[in-house]
């Protein structure tokens, strides 16, 4: 029933995010009202569940209650079996297969499981559904839902004891139903088993559950509580089990270290012990099901907690623990409870908010970062009720005791026994004084610091260095790049532009086994954290050695355990854990294990080194040692080490596997990891500590030569710090506080290794596509050894040149060359397209080099080619293409105005990037060019981004993640601000721009709906689109955002470009878009979505060729940045984020943006010459259809190449869907037309189909104009205005052509049903958008009686906002009425809706306090009590530790009132370039004293008198020529960063 | 980088030249080299691109923003390292290379570039004053012997990346002396020939074995090669000059700049000249050809203190200025005056030569006649002569400076057999440098035809890399 992983669909990247709540009464006052309520809250959450094509499948909803004993002894009597007293017996909930023998088999097994535990069955009981409630494609696959009665017997004392009992039964019957394998459809499933609650639940929208379970309108069915949850799956394939709540609580939220968490808990089996459970324990095993959920699994975990004898609130402060480590402001007591426990068990960490019961209590807790909403209200006659937004129940303000919200890492607790609630400081002192945890902690816990020191090897002569460094792939980019800057700086280093050197598997040279990874990162469905201005809730702390007993709760203070405050060893400290046996009374026991083998054995001696390591390890466990300290410091011309992540990972498998790694630590020392990512990836697959000891040396050596003093000890601290901080960073992005979560995490992809070389040593690991194996990474390994040891004169006495970062030739192939760069810009210039054809055959890879995935593929030749006159015209291809979000300040105004124009002139769309746009932009120049973008973004920074800025664009793009540094924030160095970027992004000259990771006011899939929402109130007329950067498990989020009503989805690939990002982002995150928009179409399509949106692909597209790949794995429109750069003249330099560009591309260094060049010919020519190309492929070489996904094989590769071509054999058949996805497209169609579509924005429908569904209604003509939306927006200006200044001077005619989603046929001319015939050719016909054009002139459909369904689903959002969303004709009137009142009442006059960077949006009611209590609480977390005032300054920013905000971007609307005063800086003269922008909007105001530049031309005399940190900063370094020294600066920027 | 924004903060300041009337009166160099401190604020313009325009411009991949950023640094000796990784003669290079690489580099296309060739021949010049470059002897020999025959430089870069290869290598030389067109071809005031025997005394060192006076094909037959070598390496360059076939080639003092060049060269290094002596002393002196060898017989024929000295170019006077936009980061076509031509000399384009006059068997003067280029056809540039614009000019010595079209086939390549290209060079690929002959590798200008000495070292080094992969399977010399 389940779906399974098709093409690139893998059911494991479905994420949750939804809407919980509860109501109880506190009493414990038993009753039918508080089901009723219950199901309430659920009706009224349902805006927060998603729906997918069918419109009755939701994501699934359901309801826990306690035993309804009235109702279950009257079914029993009626049944004819009676009911012991309550407490006595149970009741499951069991969904069964529909298949009579496989349903009766796990009867059978429930049965003999629960006699063989001693206990009886007293019946069966058919729970009464009605079918007609569920969703079509539903209805084929409904559970045969039954329960079953069981009494208690003899053998169990209390029901305590029976609870447990029935945990090991349920545990069984499951484990061997599965492993019988009768329930081929994967039905069978207990939803509960319990005397005290029961679950019902299903695949069903909220307000269908009690429609579909007859029992839930029973009058009999009374419970004191009601715990209730609606999901929002990013993926809604039909699962009943998934469905929440589960055993004990519902969930709303993401657990990110989930791999990890589920290693750990394996890993435990040999260590845990329970005095409760028993024997029973090992009955329990495997304790978590894979394929589940992370709620499932999070369930999983707290079940057996509480079996192994925690209380409730204990097991979830263990596995949800607050922000301890670094707040300073935590009673004691309950920080030794969370660092006592944080030995026993990682956090379960990610955004979560719980609502949990037994049925004896109810509660609900946040986790440390709080990003999930969850309130709650008391009232007089004692309910509580509380759910993940205000107002779900009404009452009476009267009736109201408390009303409040919980609190990151707080906890909220009901005693239903007591009758009362207990608070979280209540509730937490009484488990942190329960037992004596200081004691035990003071007994037992050894810091690093405190062990005595030692002395620490000396580095090596440098020759014996410099052989190790080769034997370790040291290169001298590393040096240069990596460890210098990090030495002196305590900084990651930071590049710029994207990455176009090959996948590791696809490289020529001997790659590091790290490189094969990529980093994962969170997007959308849980955000980033934001590392530096969230600093207090991650932590380091890495617990080295045996992990406690998880049952054991009463001998704490008998385990010994080492604590490091970070996880990055010095030598000494390594020395310190080596000798700790001396130091700890013999409680540690360190032992070191070599990692090499011996060079005779050459490359197939690799494998057999593994074994005997990890056999080694093992014995080192059970002969009593509990650290293994992995090391290749015996490496040297006879041994060859293996690659310590391959070493680590292996050990720590095999430890997993023997069930003993929670007794041993393991600490790394090797001589390979130096870049930050190394870190990363040992420490994500098991290592608790590492020393780099090689990179340790080589900056003591390179010490020497350096020009600052710099004594040994503080170069190895900075590196130190470095890393550590840049692993905070790298941990922040995938959502995770904490690096004992983040340890054995696993949080990445494989590209490019085969499955059973990750399954054998990465267990848990994806790899999209298949590649090297143990020997390609053994033969790489030696061949460095060879280089190392060997003679070869160039390694003689240098290192390898690299490459990476920088062309060179000897180094790692690059797509940009100078040969390439230059042929690109001849040919553009002198409109050569000849010459471009030879470009692009020189990025095509059919040649020597392979660099990506699409240079594998290759296209089937059609028998008869179209002939080209039938090809759709160039001019309108281009106008399916953008260019790449670059914001003005990243790059030149001239760069930037360049491309739009360029972009305006074909009718493609350019994008403003982040960094807003300059209103006189909107303006059409003389010649009829617009430097209007198209495209507007809407990034985590919100600079710039205004009313005005929204409706004037015709795409709204909200940009959740970017290709080139997925999970982090854009960066504008504070050189790079001046006065009028600062102005255009409402800022302040000079200040470093870094937006943050996450958008502060998206926290979920629903918060993003949320925004998608008020963007197409402020302009309905523009498409919302979300930017994702490709990875796997994208396509459930795209398709996510698709529910979420987005009209289209950016899938950006992994070479995107930047201004400013740090190298190791770059490098190691995100995956290629191949992999992604393959994963996002088939997935969209299984789920019916593909025809809800639009999607465009960038990032690295360079031809016309890849245009056609694009097209055919998905793509709709395609953008691109890097290549339109280099034809408006970008050279690729990588200085960007230095603001040196010699080229006037990315600077704001007026004397080096005179040296801009581009024309907008140049581009047009570049996008036009594509489109030539691409009509030429598609005239050639397809007979495929876009979307239909078998368009490609496998390319031959090259023998001789370092791949062998049966190696990526298998890339082009992951890329491939199956034949199933095509069917499910089909069936999409059919469900489309069956379900039809509902009205209004972001319903799904394509612009025409609104119109002309909307004019049907109206009784107007299709092509009517009509009026700008009438609500206005929050600018001080008139709306008609702001109408009037839209693009070249139209009032935004309803250009639906353009609007509406692209047919991709069109592309392929008319005659496109050349090969596929019957369905297939109608599918192909349509294209995947689901329409063609004859459909488009068919009569306008009736209403449809689905716009019920739309308007219903609405309900809530509309009463608790008061304000009516999408009914179209009640618009007007509605703010008729609304500017009477605002006219009339006091105090009404606010803005309506404010999208702004002022962060604070103000709305009506309870939208309005939601997001206060959030950005309060936001407030507190960044700036709490001003300890942890932080904003992150960039050298030169001239604002030195200054608060001008509160880190989040809530203090931009501030610094825009405190621009300092003074003239307008004159631009006539200095900025607008030959003419070609015209006067700007601010060019009446007074200029300045002198018509001069307004940045950075200072005289020395002025700049001496700024602080030191401004002084220095290269953009002052830059001396003004002799011909302009006579400039002085504006008085005001002299004074801002003065004051700063 | 050295410095991000040393490019906008120094100007390019070049070495300068000695006086003209000071450099006429001898045949040495009269280059000056820049201040140490001025060299490093030069090597800190370099802008340590992200493609490195001047690496892929240079011939040999010179790793040139590396040693910017060390000679900035201060750190020489690390900068001669890396110079000399990718080019074993950083020394003649400094010298006499046109430097592509500064053409390439990115400052170029802006406003002029970094001074590499300043830079690259300071780091060298350096080493050899600290005594910091030394042989590089190969500490393991493979035994196989190796036969390079030509000693220019692109057999001495094959020759040298061999032996440090560990093979043992015996280079044959035609001439007296070792250098080839190093020595004979290249004026010693541009190239002091010093600067090519310490090289030798390196070469030594490693193994190398020199036979001058070995002239194969015709005092020594290949067959003996063959039979005692492994592997032979043509490096015996393009020798075989284009001629001027119009009436009057015969008359005297008619002469090929290689009839020319080398006589002044053995005169300086105190070699018998073994010819009729060619002056240029009082006379007037016409060199036909616009390239380096005519600026060459410019130099000597003003340094011989010649009446006057006119050159003649037959294509159009390019502009001043090149479109940097259509043509950067390749190698321009704009006016270039080199430091001969400072020397003194008039200069003509666009001209072509019709007929030579002589007086006695001796040349007088000649006819030209102006022509004018168009674009035919076919798209390429095509030659029309100018009615009416014919003239006479008088000559002494006319010097034919017209390029070199193929290797000399009598001989040598005509006994082994090899199979040529269209253009008449030996014919091989850049790969792997075998000619038709097993065996039998070809390099430099015999296999590209005329070109750069930076060319010749890239193809010796190739070819080196090549000849190790032939005989040991493998090879670690780089590319």
């Amino acid at each position: 029933m389940k779906q399974k992983a098709q093409g690139l669909y893998d059911p494991r990247y479905e994420h949750d995010a939804c809407g919980v709540g509860f109501v109880a009464h506190i009493k414990n006052t038993k009753s039918h009202d508080i089901v009723a309520r219950g199901l309430n809250i659920l009706c009224n959450l349902e805006h927060r569940g998603a729906v997918g094509a069918d419109p009755l499948a939701g994501d699934g909803a359901g309801i826990l209650i306690q035993v309804p004993d009235r109702l279950f002894r009257a079914e029993a009597a009626r049944l004819g079996f009676a009911l012991p007293p309550v407490g006595d017996y149970a009741v499951g909930m069991m969904f069964l297969p529909q298949d009579v023998d496989a349903r009766r088999v796990c009867e059978e097994t429930l049965e003999q499981f629960t006699r063989a535990e001693g206990q009886t069955v007293l019946g069966w009981r058919d729970v009464p559904v009605q079918i007609s409630a569920l969703g079509e494609s539903i209805k084929p696959n409904v559970p045969v839902i039954r329960q079953i009665f069981i009494g208690k017997g003899a053998n169990v004392v209390d029901t305590d004891a029976f609870e447990r009992k029935l945990f090991v039964i349920r545990k069984q019957t499951h484990t061997d139903v599965r492993a019988k394998r009768v329930d081929q459809s994967g039905t069978f499933y207990i939803a509960s088993l319990s005397t005290r609650t029961i679950v019902y639940k299903g695949m069903v929208i909220a307000a269908r559950l009690s429609p579909f379970f007859d029992d839930l309108r029973d009058e009999r069915l009374e419970s004191a509580i009601a715990l209730v949850h609606q999901r929002f799956s990013t993926n809604t394939f039909p699962s009943w089990e998934l469905a929440h709540p589960f055993r004990f609580l519902a969930h709303n939220g993401e657990i990110n270290t989930l791999r990890g968490n589920i290693n750990w808990m394996m890993a435990r089996r040999h260590s845990m012990t329970s005095k409760v459970l028993g024997d029973d324990l090992a009955k329990l095993w495997p304790l978590i099901g894979d394929g589940n959920s992370d709620s499932a699994t999070l369930d999983n975990c707290l079940e057996l907690l509480l079996a192994g004898g925690y209380s409730l609130p204990h097991a979830l402060m263990m596995m949800i623990p607050e922000a301890w480590s670094g707040n300073k402001t935590m009673f004691d007591d309950r920080r030794a409870f969370y660092e006592y426990h944080a030995a026993l068990m990682e956090p379960w960490d990610g955004p979560a908010a719980i609502a949990f019961t037994d049925g004896r209590h109810i509660g609900a807790t946040l986790d440390r970062n709080g990003l999930r909403p969850a309130r709650f209200i008391v009232t007089h006659d004692d309910l509580i009720v509380m759910s993940s937004e205000a107002g779900v129940l009404e009452f009476p303000e009267e009736q109201i005791k408390q009303k409040w919200r919980l609190e990151p890492g707080r906890m909220l607790l009901v005693d239903l026994a007591e009758g009362k609630i207990i608070g979280d400081g209540t509730l937490k002192a009484k488990i942190a004084n329960a037992r004596p945890y200081q004691a035990w902690l003071d007994e037992t816990q050894i810091r690093l610091e405190s062990l005595p020191e030692e002395v620490a090897p000396m580095p090596p002569s440098k020759d014996v260095l410099l052989d190790a460094q080769q034997a370790f792939g040291y290169t001298q980019e590393d040096i240069k790049v990596f460890l210098k800057p990090m030495g002196l700086s305590g900084e990651d280093a930071l590049g710029s532009m994207g990455r176009d050197t090959p996948l590791a598997v696809l490289s020529q040279r001997p790659k590091m086994l790290f490189d094969y990874f990529q980093q994962r990162f969170a997007q959308v469905t849980n955000p980033p954290i934001d590392s530096i201005r969230e600093e207090l809730v991650m932590s380091l702390v890495s617990l080295v050695g045996p992990r406690p007993n998880l049952f054991d709760l009463d001998s704490g203070g008998k385990h010994i355990r080492l604590e490091l405050k970070q996880p990055i060893l010095s030598n000494m400290d390594l020395e310190k854990i080596r000798r700790i046996e001396d130091n700890s009374k013999g409680a540690f026991r360190a032992y070191s294990l070599s990692i090499c083998w011996p060079v005779e054995e050459g490359a197939a001696g690799m494998a057999d080194a593994i074994e005997r390591i990890c056999k080694t390890a093992e014995k080192a466990v059970t002969d009593g040692h509990n650290i293994i300290i992995l090391t290749d410091r015996p490496m040297d011309a006879d041994h060859i080490a293996v690659p310590s992540l391959l070493a680590t990972a292996a050990v720590h498998h095999h430890l997993i596997r023997s069930g003993q790694r929670t007794e041993v630590g393991l600490v790394v020392e090797t001589g390979e990891a130096r870049q930050l990512h190394d870190f990363c990836l040992l420490a994500g697959y098991g290592a608790e500590a590492i020393n780099p000891y090689v990179a340790l040396d080589t900056l003591s050596v390179l010490r020497r030569d350096m020009a600052e003093q710099i004594s040994e000890y503080e170069i190895h601290k900075r590196y130190i710090k470095a890393v550590s901080k840049g692993i905070m960073k790298v941990m922040s992005k995938m959502g995770i506080c904490t690096f004992q979560s983040y340890c054995g995490a696993q949080i990445f992809d494989a590209v490019g290794l085969s499955s059973a070389f990750l399954d054998r040593y990465f267990t848990g690991t994806a790899s999209p596509i298949e590649g090297a194996d143990l020997d390609d990474i053994a033969e790489e390994t030696v061949r460095r050894h060879t280089q190392a040891y060997g003679d070869a004169p160039n390694y003689r006495n240098a290192l390898d040149v690299g490459g990476e970062l920088a062309y060179r030739v000897s180094g790692e192939t690059h797509v940009w060359t100078s040969e390439v760069v230059s042929l690109l810009q001849h040919a553009v210039r002198g409109n050569d397209y000849n010459m471009f054809r030879q470009y692009s055959k020189k990025v095509g890879e059919q040649g020597d080099g392979l660099i990506s995935l699409r240079g594998l593929l290759d296209f089937n030749f059609a028998e008869t080619p179209l002939p080209l006159e039938e090809v759709e015209s160039a001019a309108s291809i281009a106008k399916r293409f953008a260019s790449g979000a670059m914001s003005f300040g990243s790059i030149s105004w001239e760069a930037h105005t360049t491309l739009a124009i360029a972009l305006n002139r074909l009718g493609g769309k350019s994008n403003t990037g982040e960094g807003g746009e300059d209103p006189q932009r909107y303006k059409p120049l003389e010649n009829g060019d617009t430097m209007r973008s198209a495209i507007k973004q809407v990034a985590s920074g919100r600079f710039g981004v205004n009313a005005e800025y929204l409706v004037n664009s015709d795409d709204i793009q909200i940009k959740m993640a970017q290709g080139a540094k997925p999970g982090e924030g854009g960066q504008l160095p504070g050189h790079k601000v001046d006065d009028w970027i600062a102005r255009t992004r409402h800022s302040v000259a000079g200040v470093g721009l870094i937006s943050p990771p996450p958008h502060h006011d998206i926290y979920s899939i629903e918060d993003l709906k949320q925004l998608i929402h008020d963007l197409k109130n402020v302009n309905p007329r523009a498409r919302v689109s979300v930017k994702l950067v490709s990875e796997l498990g994208v396509g459930t989020i795209a398709a996510g955002v698709a529910k979420a009503k987005a009209d289209h989805v950016t899938i950006a690939g992994w070479e995107g470009g930047t201004g400013a990002s740090p190298v190791t982002s770059i490098q190691h995150a995100g995956e290629p878009w191949e992999i992604g928009l393959a994963e996002t179409h088939q997935t969209l399509v299984i789920n019916g979505l593909r025809s809800r949106i639009a999607v465009q692909v960038d990032g690295g597209i360079r031809s016309g060729r890849e245009v056609v790949i694009g097209a055919l794995l998905g793509a709709d429109e395609f953008g691109f940045a890097t290549a339109a750069l280099i034809a408006a003249g970008c050279i690729m330099m990588r200085k960007c984020h230095l603001n040196t560009c010699p080229v006037g591309v990315a600077t704001q260094n007026p004397e080096l943006r005179h040296r801009f060049v581009g024309k907008p010919e140049d581009v047009t020519n570049f996008f036009l010459f594509i489109a030539e190309e691409v009509r030429a492929d598609v005239k050639a070489r397809l007979p495929q259809l876009p979307g239909d996904d078998r368009p490609d094989r496998p390319a031959e590769a090259a023998p001789g190449q370092r791949p062998e071509g049966a190696r990526h054999r298998p890339v082009a058949g992951a890329l491939q869907a199956r034949e199933s996805v095509r069917r499910h497209a089909l069936s999409e169609r059919d469900a489309g037309s069956r379900a039809g579509r509902g009205l209004g924005p972001g319903t799904g429908q394509t612009r025409p189909e609104r119109d002309r569904a909307s004019a049907a209604r109206d009784h107007r003509p299709a092509d009517h104009q009509r009026e700008p939306h009438s609500r206005r927006p929050a600018v001080g200006r008139d709306r008609q205005a702001l109408w009037r200044r839209g693009p070249a001077g139209r009032l935004h005619p309803c250009e639906f052509q353009r609007h509406c989603r692209p047919e991709l046929w069109r592309l392929f001319g008319p005659r496109c049903d050349f090969g596929v015939g019957g369905p297939g050719q109608r599918l192909c016909r349509q294209g995947p958008l689901g329409r063609s054009p004859d459909h488009l002139s068919e009569e306008p459909e009736p209403a449809r009686p689905h716009q019920e369904r739309d308007r219903r689903q609405y309900r809530p959002l509309r009463r608790h906002r008061g304000r009516v969303l999408f009914q179209r004709r009640r618009r007007r009137a509605l703010r008729r009425a609304q500017l009477r009142r605002r006219g009339r009442g006091r105090g009404r006059r606010r803005p309506w809706l404010r999208i702004h960077d002022r962060r604070l949006r103000r709305g009506a009611g309870h939208h309005r306090q939601q997001l206060r209590c959030r950005h309060e609480r936001r407030r507190r977390l960044c700036t709490g009590r001003g300890r942890h005032l932080r904003r992150s300054l960039q050298p030169g920013d001239g604002r030195a530790g200054a608060d001008r905000g509160t880190g989040c971007g809530a203090g931009s609307a501030g610094k825009s009132r405190r621009r300092p005063g003074g003239p307008w800086p004159c631009r006539r003269h200095a900025q607008y370039d030959g003419g070609r922008c015209p006067p700007p909007a601010h060019a009446d105001r007074a200029p300045c004293e002198v018509h001069r530049q307004p940045a950075w031309q200072g005289d020395p005399g002025r700049l001496g008198q700024l602080p030191d940190k401004v002084r220095e900063s290269d953009a002052h370094r830059i001396s003004p020529r002799a011909d302009r020294a006579a400039s002085v600066p504006p008085a005001h920027l002299g004074r801002s960063l003065i004051r700063g | 980088m050295g410095k991000t924004t040393g490019f906008l903060e120094f100007e390019r300041h070049d070495r300068t030249y000695a006086p003209v009337k000071e450099r006429l009166g001898h045949y040495k160099e009269f280059v000056k080299p820049l201040p140490e401190d001025e060299l490093r604020q030069q090597g800190g313009r370099c802008m340590d691109c992200g493609i490195p325009y001047c690496h892929q411009g240079c011939p040999v991949n010179n790793i040139i923003p590396e040693w910017n950023d060390l000679v900035y640094s201060g750190s020489h000796r690390n900068a001669l390292h890396v110079l000399h990784q990718t080019n074993n003669f950083p020394d003649f290079t400094g010298r006499v290379c046109p430097a592509p690489c500064e053409a390439a580099c990115t400052l170029n296309l802006i406003e002029s570039p970094v001074t590499i060739k300043t830079i690259e021949h300071a780091i060298v010049e350096r080493g050899w004053d600290e005594g910091w470059i030394e042989p590089q002897i190969a500490t393991h020999k493979t035994g196989k012997r190796i036969a390079v025959i030509g000693s220019g430089p692109a057999g001495l870069a094959c020759a040298q990346q061999l032996a440090r290869a560990g093979h043992v290598v015996a280079v044959y030389e035609k001439a007296a002396r070792i250098g080839g067109l190093l020595r004979y071809g290249i004026p010693d005031f541009k190239m002091e020939k010093s600067v090519i025997d310490r090289r030798i005394a390196q070469m030594r060192a490693e193994g190398v074995e020199f036979h001058p006076n070995s002239h194969i094909g015709v005092n020594i037959q290949i067959e003996t090669l063959l039979e005692k070598y492994d592997a032979i390496v043509l490096a015996i360059g393009a020798e075989a000059p284009r001629d001027l076939p119009v009436p009057g080639r015969e008359l005297k003092g008619i002469h090929y700049a290689m009839e020319f060049l080398p006589q002044q060269n053995k005169r300086v290094s105190n070699e018998p000249v073994g010819a009729e002596d060619i002056w240029a002393t009082d006379k007037d002196v016409l060199v036909i050809g616009g390239g380096d060898t005519g600026s060459d017989c410019i130099g000597t024929s003003n340094r011989h203190k010649a009446k006057s000295v006119t050159q003649f170019e037959i294509l159009a006077q390019p502009p001043d200025h090149e479109d940097k936009l259509s043509t950067w980061p390749y190698w321009p076509l704009k006016l270039r005056t080199s430091s001969s031509h400072q020397e003194g000399c008039e200069r003509e384009f666009a001209v072509a030569t019709k007929n030579f006059t002589g007086e006695n068997g001796h040349v007088t003067g000649l006819d030209v006649v102006r022509v004018n280029w168009a674009t035919g056809p076919d798209g390429r540039l095509q030659m029309q002569e100018i009615a009416g614009s014919e003239f006479h000019l008088k000559a002494d010595l006319v010097l034919l400076a017209m390029g070199f079209v193929a290797p000399v086939h009598k001989g040598l390549v005509e006994q082994l057999g090899v199979a040529l290209d269209p253009r008449g060079n030996v014919k091989a690929d850049d790969l792997k440098y075998a000619t038709s002959k097993d065996k039998v590798f070809v390099a430099g200008d015999a296999r590209r035809g005329q070109s750069l000495v930076v060319w010749a070292i890239r193809e010796g080094r190739q070819c080196a890399r090549a000849v190790d992969e032939f005989l040991m399977g493998a090879s670690e010399l780089p590319r």
